[in-house]
């Protein structure tokens, strides 16, 4: 403990002074931290004169200790007030040295992307899902009877043989790759209980060689619905609700007779695309028609109870005439700045 | 089938002024699709013109020209190109004399190609037109001189509109003849539908002749083994016609129509044959007749017997082949094509017409067999009115009579035993109950009549017979179709069915979904690859052990390189990749989600395949099941290149096994699947950078990088990360209800733990060790450091893990926590021999 020192107005007056000459002097926090321990901290004029209040005689305390007391406060406030504006000014500081260019900052990987051709039947999956239908599925190695003989194509018809289909060794095994997504159609009334409301999305499969509008390897969305009661109209109901939402609500769509054996009577079907490049038109969509008699019969069920429609449509070509491309080759050659450009989005 | 429409209007009442876009249009509406339109293209000023004069000039490059003097309209007159009637014409065929009738195109003219005509200098004239030959024309093949019109039995003033005279001002309308509809391969069945779809009167060229039935021509029907049981003949009618001018030209209308309909004119003969098939739908075949051996016999053939078809080539028949035979042997594949030894030849002068109906099976399978589509063929196959024979027969000699100055002299035969057509029971009300339109009782009535149906009407509906024509209709649904499509489908008013509630996507749809997506949303980038790959790249990539792997085989892959089915998806994305890094996109990361083809052994199939309109037997059903063999649904990965580009303050981040582990680690999230990895082996892959991935200790896929020599035979840079797992087996084990337990607030104490245990032992397996031995209170464990070196042993290394222990009912104390970090260090010490790093 140092000696007390003589409390004077004069030694006090001459202490603040030099602490708040100090507490100006302060450019940064550090500066005023060395200030505050010089003056006001424990060893400082200021924290001895305070200490020498003790030897004071009894009847000079109040007085001499009002001015000590006063004194340490205006220093006290003196650093405060300081230090919240050196604090600010040395915030602003290094906010201001963090600044980054926000174009230029370094980001972790490449955006990814997904298939439009996926995506695409997604969408159409989720429109019919929306109205109660559900998603069947079926393998694309297939037997022959599920992709031909069920649908009502005769061994021997020339329809069987416009299908360009992809055969597999053995021959006796009688296994293709599935021409269209309509063998699902038989697999989905073997495995469901009645009615059905189905459509299957996939990929499939013709000899066709590559070229800007075919593709060997393709898919297809497929619908089928049989219920009591049916008749083309719920087909062209059902069509014209789709094409609504997927091409808006000015989409329409035609019908024009035609021949599929899994059908009859069977339709060509034509879509009225509002946004379609080059102006509004009428563009082929699909086949479609109400289910045969002999392809219910062929899943055990009475054609004379139940009837269904059925329709398909290329999701390569409606993703052609959607989005304006020209080519196929680009959904299907693999190039990456083909998926990027969708996105996640179709 | 292509239809000239002035041959279409001699049949049925075509709208006057129709274009052929018009007819079209109509044809579209009642099923017909359209197709090209075609024209001969020619245009201007195309004349006949009378050969005057012609002086012949021999030129230096050996040929010889003739200048000639060519009468282009009549004496006085302008000629069509505002010209003198005498044109000098520089020509350089030598086929024709002074007085012949040609064709002349004048300046301003066009010919097909296009080929505009101007007055040109040339060998020393001014060449003021050209005489035309055929093919210039458009009309054939001849191009060996110009066409002289005698050689068309034609004669025409000088002036006269060539284009018209020749029937060159035709066009042609092509239609899509859907394979049901067999009869619509004629102008007859066009004139018919036309009529159905306008109203128009429709007159039968069937009816157009008399039939007159020939004797004394013998002809057996022989068939030992129908097929299907059908008699492979049901209809075979002959007639001889004699005396035929072999040097008779065909008329000029008739090559027109001919050119028009896609067939080149050959000679009269088997001109009038073609013609008469594309007019009433009957394939006919004419033998000359000096060359048959006696009557016809129809058999099926001997197996090895053979037969030189009209292409010149030497067929070996198959049992199942149906022949026409004479004396000789076979003569014919009936209903394919006619044999070379009793060809239709340029003298010939006397004719054996047959017109036969052939089974539509046994003839589709000998076009198939023998891969010899013809025209005769694709009627056959889609069925042709065996009612139409005889009258196809008599309008073929009526042709050969008039053109020909042939004689029939009454040789010929007669058989006819087609099956008549049943009636159809069409209840009343089903077409609207099926079409969902309120047709008339008369509608129906009327439309089924107008298609040719005979109709018997009931109290409970109507019994229709159809056609012989209409093969075609065989159940009550066709006819409803009929009414349909003939009153017209835009009547088919729009009702939205109301489907029962529906479940959704099924979790495995969904969580493809999410997967696809998530791997998207973490950078990949999807693509879809043909699933077509060499036997090679399936045993390389269908299998992490040398072996052969079993894989299905195309029978007729368009690209033979590449002729099985992919039992992985690595290698499609290997050529997708190299196809990227050819179009200089090097920083690639890809995945696919597809099928994969994973026969078990042999492929089986079905041998026997069931009857289509019956349920098959459950064993028949199983059997087909069975014999399909399994398809899994994978996901596929493959990163080269960059994964994370250099840019300003950070470097480049190669693609290796983190980001196919990382992909793991997304399908894992995705999915909610426990998966886990450990070191393994891949033959495709790097020795010491392949993980297996597994799900509850199973195997299902592999992560690392390629085998640096396979990244190099694919042209891809050396470190290749790939990835194959098998999504079906992630997601059948998704979907396990998740049990949690509540969340501790308490504040968490956390240590660091180092290990030094020997090298090979697994960083995971030594995590594992530490999470088993520190028991419930540690809530997350990671390894932070991997440290090799001064002051750890050589063979040894110090893994470092961060620890994070939390109790659930209070606050822990630092000797609880270290408590249990050293009975994790202890366990790990007990299976590793691990001990603590101060």
């Amino acid at each position: 403990m140092s000696e007390p020192l003589e409390i004077t107005e004069s030694a006090v007056a001459s202490a603040v002074d030099a602490a708040l000459a100090a507490v100006d002097a302060a450019n940064d926090i550090a500066e005023l931290k060395a200030a505050r321990s010089a003056h006001a901290a424990e060893h400082s004029t200021l924290a001895r004169l305070n200490a020498s209040l003790r030897s004071v005689p009894n009847e000079k305390k109040a007085a001499l200790g009002k001015l000590v007391g006063q004194a340490r406060g205006r220093v006290n406030q003196a650093f405060a007030a300081r230090e919240v504006v050196l604090a600010e000014a040395e915030n602003a500081k290094r906010l201001a040295e963090e600044a980054v260019d926000v174009t230029e900052v370094a980001l972790p990987g490449h955006a990814g992307a997904r298939h439009p051709l996926s995506l695409l039947q997604e969408r159409i999956a989720d429109i019919f899902v929306g109205m109660g239908w559900e998603v069947a599925e079926g393998p694309e190695l297939e037997s022959e009877w599920f992709n031909f003989d069920a649908l009502n194509f005769d061994a021997d018809h020339p329809a069987r043989a416009l299908q360009d289909t992809f055969f597999v060794e053995p021959p006796e095994a009688h296994l293709v790759l599935r021409t269209h997504t309509s063998p699902v159609q038989v697999r989905a009334l073997l495995e469901r209980e009645l009615p059905v409301y189905v459509v299957a999305p996939g990929r499939v499969y013709r000899t066709d060689e590559l070229d800007a509008t075919h593709t060997p390897v393709f898919s297809q969305v497929e619908g089928i619905a049989v219920d009591k009661g049916l008749t083309m109209a719920h087909l062209r109901g059902t069509l014209e609700h789709f094409a609504r939402a997927m091409f808006g609500d000015e989409a329409k769509i035609r019908l024009r007779p035609n021949y599929f054996p899994f059908t009859e009577p069977s339709a060509e079907m034509d879509v009225w695309h509002p946004g379609a490049k080059g102006g509004a038109r009428w563009i082929e969509w699909g086949g479609c028609g109400m289910v045969n008699r002999n392809v219910l019969r062929s899943a055990g069920i009475d054609p004379d109870v139940y009837s269904g429609f059925a329709f398909g449509m290329g999701i390569e070509r409606t993703l052609q005439f959607r989005n304006g491309l020209n080519d196929m080759r680009d959904m299907i050659e693999g190039d990456v700045r083909f998926s990027q450009q969708f996105g996640m989005v179709v | 089938m292509r239809i000239p429409l002035s041959w279409l209007a001699e049949y049925v009442d075509v709208a006057p002024g129709s274009t052929p876009e018009d007819v079209h249009a109509v044809l579209v509406k009642v099923g017909l699709e359209e197709e090209e339109i075609h024209r001969f293209d020619i245009s201007g000023p195309v004349v006949v013109g009378e050969v005057l004069d012609f002086v012949e000039e021999p030129q230096k490059n050996g040929k010889t020209i003739r200048w000639c003097q060519v009468r282009v309209a009549p004496d006085g007159r302008t000629a069509a190109d505002g010209g003198d009637a005498v044109h000098g014409i520089v020509c350089g065929a030598g086929n024709f004399f002074r007085g012949d009738k040609v064709v002349v195109t004048l300046p301003g003219s066009v010919l097909p190609g296009p080929f505009p005509i101007a007055a040109r200098k040339t060998y020393g004239h001014l060449s003021d037109g050209m005489i035309a030959s055929a093919r210039e024309l458009g009309l054939g093949d001849e191009h060996n001189g110009i066409l002289r019109l005698a050689e068309l039995g034609l004669d025409a003033e000088p002036g006269t509109d060539a284009i018209a005279l020749l029937g060159l001002d035709d066009a042609a309308v092509e239609v899509n003849v859907t394979p049901d509809r067999g009869y619509a391969l004629s102008i007859r069945g066009i004139a018919r539908e036309y009529a159905h779809s306008t109203g128009a009167a429709f007159r039968d060229p069937a009816s157009a002749v008399q039939p007159v039935d020939g004797e004394g021509f013998r002809v057996v029907i022989d068939d030992a083994s129908p097929i299907r049981g059908r008699v492979g003949a049901s209809v075979f009618v002959t007639r001889a016609v004699r005396g035929i001018d072999p040097n008779a030209p065909t008329p000029a209308w008739m090559i027109a129509r001919l050119v028009l309909a896609g067939i080149r004119s050959i000679s009269l003969i088997v001109d009038v044959t073609n013609y008469v098939m594309l007019e009433l739908g009957q394939p006919i075949h004419a033998y000359d007749l000096s060359t048959l051996a006696g009557g016809i016999t129809v058999r099926r053939a001997t197996p090895g017997e053979t037969l030189e078809t009209l292409d010149g080539q030497t067929r070996t028949l198959d049992a199942e082949d149906l022949l026409i035979t004479d004396d000789s042997g076979p003569i014919g594949l009936a209903g394919v094509m006619g044999g070379a030894t009793t060809e239709v030849g340029d003298g010939t002068t006397d004719v054996l017409i047959e017109a036969a109906n052939f089974d539509p099976v046994s003839i589709a399978r000998t076009a198939r067999r023998h891969k010899l589509p013809s025209e005769a063929s694709r009627r056959f196959e889609r069925g042709v009115d065996p009612d139409v024979a005889r009258a196809a027969a008599a309008r073929v000699v009526q042709l050969l009579e008039q053109l020909g100055g042939g004689r029939a002299d009454g040789l010929g035969s007669t058989q006819h035993a087609a099956p008549q057509g049943e009636p159809i029971f069409l209840p009343h009300g089903y077409v609207t109950q099926l079409v969902g339109v309120e047709f008339t009782d008369d509608e129906v009535r009327s439309t089924l009549a107008e298609i040719g149906g005979t109709i018997e009407q009931t109290d409970a509906g109507l019994f229709v017979t159809p056609p012989s024509w209409r093969p075609d209709l065989g159940d009550k649904a066709d006819l409803a179709e009929e009414v349909a499509r003939i009153v017209g489908y835009e009547r088919i008013p729009s009702v939205l069915p109301v489907a029962p509630s529906g479940r959704g996507l099924t979790r495995a749809q969904q969580l493809r979904r999410q997967a696809a997506t998530a791997l998207a949303a973490s950078g990949l980038t999807e693509v879809l690859v043909y699933p077509f790959v060499t036997a090679v790249q399936n045993d390389l990539f269908g299998s992490p052990v040398d072996q052969r792997v079993p894989a299905v085989r195309l029978t007729n892959a368009l690209d033979a390189s590449v002729p099985f089915l992919r039992t992985s998806l690595l290698p499609g994305l290997i050529e997708t990749a190299k196809r990227n890094l050819s179009r200089g996109l090097t920083d690639l990361a890809l995945y696919e989600i597809g099928l994969v083809f994973r026969p078990e052994g042999e492929v089986r199939g079905t041998a026997d395949l069931p009857a289509g309109a019956a349920l098959p037997s459950p064993e028949q059903l199983a059997q087909l099941h069975d014999g399909i063999p399994p398809q899994p649904r994978m996901v596929g990965a493959l990163f080269t290149g960059d994964v994370t580009p250099k840019q300003p303050g950070q470097p480049a981040v190669a693609a290796g096994i983190a980001d196919a582990l990382a992909a793991v680690r997304t399908l894992q999230t995705a999915l909610g699947v426990p998966l886990t990895v450990r070191q393994g082996a891949h033959k495709a892959l790097h020795p010491g950078r392949t993980a297996e991935v597994l799900l509850n200790g199973e195997v299902v896929g592999y992560a690392g990088e390629l085998l640096p020599q396979v990244a190099e035979e694919a042209d891809l840079p050396r470190v290749v990360g790939a990835l194959e797992v098998d999504l079906d087996a992630l997601i059948e084990a998704a979907g396990a209800d998740i049990q949690v337990g509540g969340i501790s607030t308490f504040p968490a104490a956390t240590q660091d733990l180092s290990l030094v245990v020997d090298v090979s032992v697994p960083a995971a397996e030594v995590l594992s060790a530490v999470v088993d031995g520190a028991g419930a209170l540690l809530e997350n464990a990671h390894i932070v450091d991997d440290y090799r070196g001064q002051g750890v042993q050589e063979g040894s290394k110090s893994l470092t893990f961060a620890l994070r222990f939390r109790a659930s009912d209070r606050t822990l104390t630092a000797a609880e926590a270290s408590e249990a970090k050293l009975a994790g260090a202890a366990v790990a010490h007990e299976r590793f021999g691990a001990t603590v790093r101060e």
